[in-house]
């Protein structure tokens, strides 16, 4: 089993060091994810304008998978739209969950392929998607906490 | 392995686990292409091939329900399953047989201790003293009792280190504790409690102790008698028995007094639709066809665990957990958690670099099994301000070469986070 398949540089890097790592200010938009069997936590708060993601960012703890996952995320959907931001966490959902590898237009997600390495390691997709669950939330204005486990 | 540890220079004791772990059918498989190295005993024991062949020949051959039929094959199991709870009997040194109920597990051990004894037992002006330290199978059961019952949950907090002062313990008594539960040995910091000299203090107050064996069955002495505990309960899974079998020790005057926990077959003597009269003890909390099979397995495991000397087998896991503590404090930024003298058997632990679900991933992928999360003590985990841990357990099978394979595995962690 290669490691360096899970733990690519580019996730080391966005563990240690996450982007958008503060609240935009000003925000109309909050989700809060939570993973109660590793205790990952994500406060997520965006601006939406119309149907843009002006502005967006987070604060968390957890394991360098959530928390790179979030951080590359952000600086994936920021300036997208709503439905720009959804069509992405459907393919990235695809990208680590489903057995074919072929099955995903890697190209089409840029920085995110990097977690393509996800998919070998079953246990560890809820740390994956954590941050884009939180997402949805808060682009759906869900009540309470969203939970992968 | 050689004779003395390099780290401790405690000399090995004749407890042949080079040969003990062919008795182990699952430490012998490669994982992700290199050998397992199990060092996850505190989530559950791998079991000898003993108690598989158990399990294996009662569905084979003498596969019946028990206390029924005349037929041969459930006067065997019937023998069997009463055979194995004599076994318990004599494993924890309970004055008679009656006083052992098979269970599914500890946690429906200490459930029916709550529910049964906690409900006829407490009321508004009571309190139930647990410790910081508790697993939440002996948290949870006792919140869902206070809220029944509107009695108060106290507890005694711990130390930085993970142990359970007397003077801290004493402080928390009152005349209002009616019940203290809890831990012989903690699953997530290895502390060793004191339970003897808890339960006489609590005895002292006319409260009913009741204590979660669940981490202390393999690793500990345990003689309910000598204890005093009131209650004991503990898993058969943990003790190299099969999942899904546990016990509760109760004293006989407490459990004669006490109303059932479930209702069902086997543990009634006539049932008319105006009245039932309930079984004798053990059967009384029996309702229904048990683990006929578990039971077994559970006395097969207790007959392979104390075929060993005992003080044998503490004297070597004692030795590997002083050369894991030892070695796992040479891996840059590892900080132990839980330090309790004396403790037992596990190793929490945080390091500086990873998360310990990224230590997990790693060292799985080296072959080795370590447990990573909140351990299910939760309050433990907050008492330290952490989220998770990294956890390595030991068993009866583990070696010095278990731990060097974990300590290797972390300097990958090191090498790619560091």
């Amino acid at each position: 089993m290669d490691l360096r398949e899970l733990y690519q540089e580019v996730i080391l890097d966005h563990g240690k060091n996450p982007r958008n790592h503060r609240f935009p200010d000003p925000h109309n938009r909050e989700g809060r994810g939570y993973n109660p069997l590793c205790g990952d936590r994500i406060m997520l708060r965006l601006q939406l304008d119309g149907d843009t993601i002006s502005d967006v960012g987070f604060i968390g703890q957890g394991c360098a998978i959530s928390q790179a996952s979030c951080s590359t995320m952000t600086e994936a959907i920021k300036g997208k739209t709503v439905a720009e931001a959804e069509a992405l966490f459907g393919k990235f959902h695809k990208m680590v969950t489903v057995d074919d590898a072929s099955a995903t237009d890697l190209d089409s997600l840029g920085k995110l392929a990097v977690f393509a390495g996800v998919r070998e390691f079953p246990m560890r997709v809820k740390c994956a998607t954590l941050g884009w669950h939180t997402l949805n939330q808060a682009l759906h204005q869900g009540e309470g906490e969203v939970r992968t486990e | 392995m050689s004779d003395v540890s390099p780290i401790t220079g405690v000399r090995r004791v004749a407890l042949d686990v080079w040969r003990l772990r062919d008795d182990f059918p699952a430490l012998h498989q490669d994982v992700h292409g290199v050998p397992l190295v199990y060092l996850d005993s505190a989530a559950t024991s791998l079991k000898p091939q003993v108690v598989i062949d158990a399990v294996t020949e009662v569905y084979g051959r003498d596969c019946a329900n028990i206390h029924r039929a005349v037929h041969l094959l459930s006067q065997r199991a019937t023998a069997r399953f009463e055979a194995a709870r004599e076994k318990v009997r004599a494993f924890v040194n309970a004055a008679r047989s009656t006083e052992v109920i098979f269970t599914r597990g500890t946690t429906e051990a200490i459930n029916l201790v709550a529910q049964s004894w906690g409900r006829a037992h407490l009321g508004e002006d009571d309190e139930v003293l647990l410790t910081e330290l508790e697993h939440h199978s002996n948290i949870v059961p006792w919140q869902i009792l206070c809220q029944q019952t509107g009695a108060t949950l106290v507890v005694v907090p711990m130390t930085d280190e993970g142990e359970i002062l007397r003077e801290t313990f004493e402080q928390k008594l009152s005349e209002r504790t009616k019940v203290v539960a809890l831990a012989h040995v903690s699953n997530a910091l290895g502390t060793v409690l004191p339970v003897k000299e808890l339960a006489a203090l609590a005895h002292d107050r006319g409260a009913v102790v009741v204590v979660d064996g669940a981490q202390a069955v393999s690793h500990a002495e345990v003689d309910v008698q000598a204890l005093d505990c009131d209650f004991y309960a503990f898993s058969g899974h943990k003790l190299y028995g099969p999942s899904g079998i546990g016990v509760l020790y109760g004293k006989e005057k407490l459990l004669e007094a006490m109303p059932p926990y479930q209702g069902g077959g086997d543990m009634i003597r006539s049932v008319t639709f105006e009245e039932t009269i309930y079984n004798d003890l053990p059967y009384k909390f029996e309702a229904g066809t048990p683990n006929i099979a578990g039971a077994i397995g559970l006395g097969a495991a207790i007959d392979y665990f104390t075929s060993f000397d005992q003080r044998g087998v503490h004297a070597h896991e004692r030795a590997v957990l002083d050369y894991a503590t030892d070695a796992l404090q040479s891996v840059p930024g590892v900080r132990l958690i839980g330090t309790a003298p004396g403790k037992a058997a596990v190793l929490s632990f945080l390091m500086e670099a990873a998360h310990p679900h990224d230590i997990g991933t790693i060292v799985d992928a080296e072959g080795v099994a370590i447990r990573t999360g909140h351990h299910c003590a939760q309050p433990v985990m907050e008492h330290f301000g952490v989220a998770a841990t990294a956890r390595a357990s030991l068993g009866m099978y583990n070696t010095l070469e278990d731990v060097d394979a974990l300590v290797r595995a972390l300097h990958k962690v090191q090498e790619l986070f560091g």
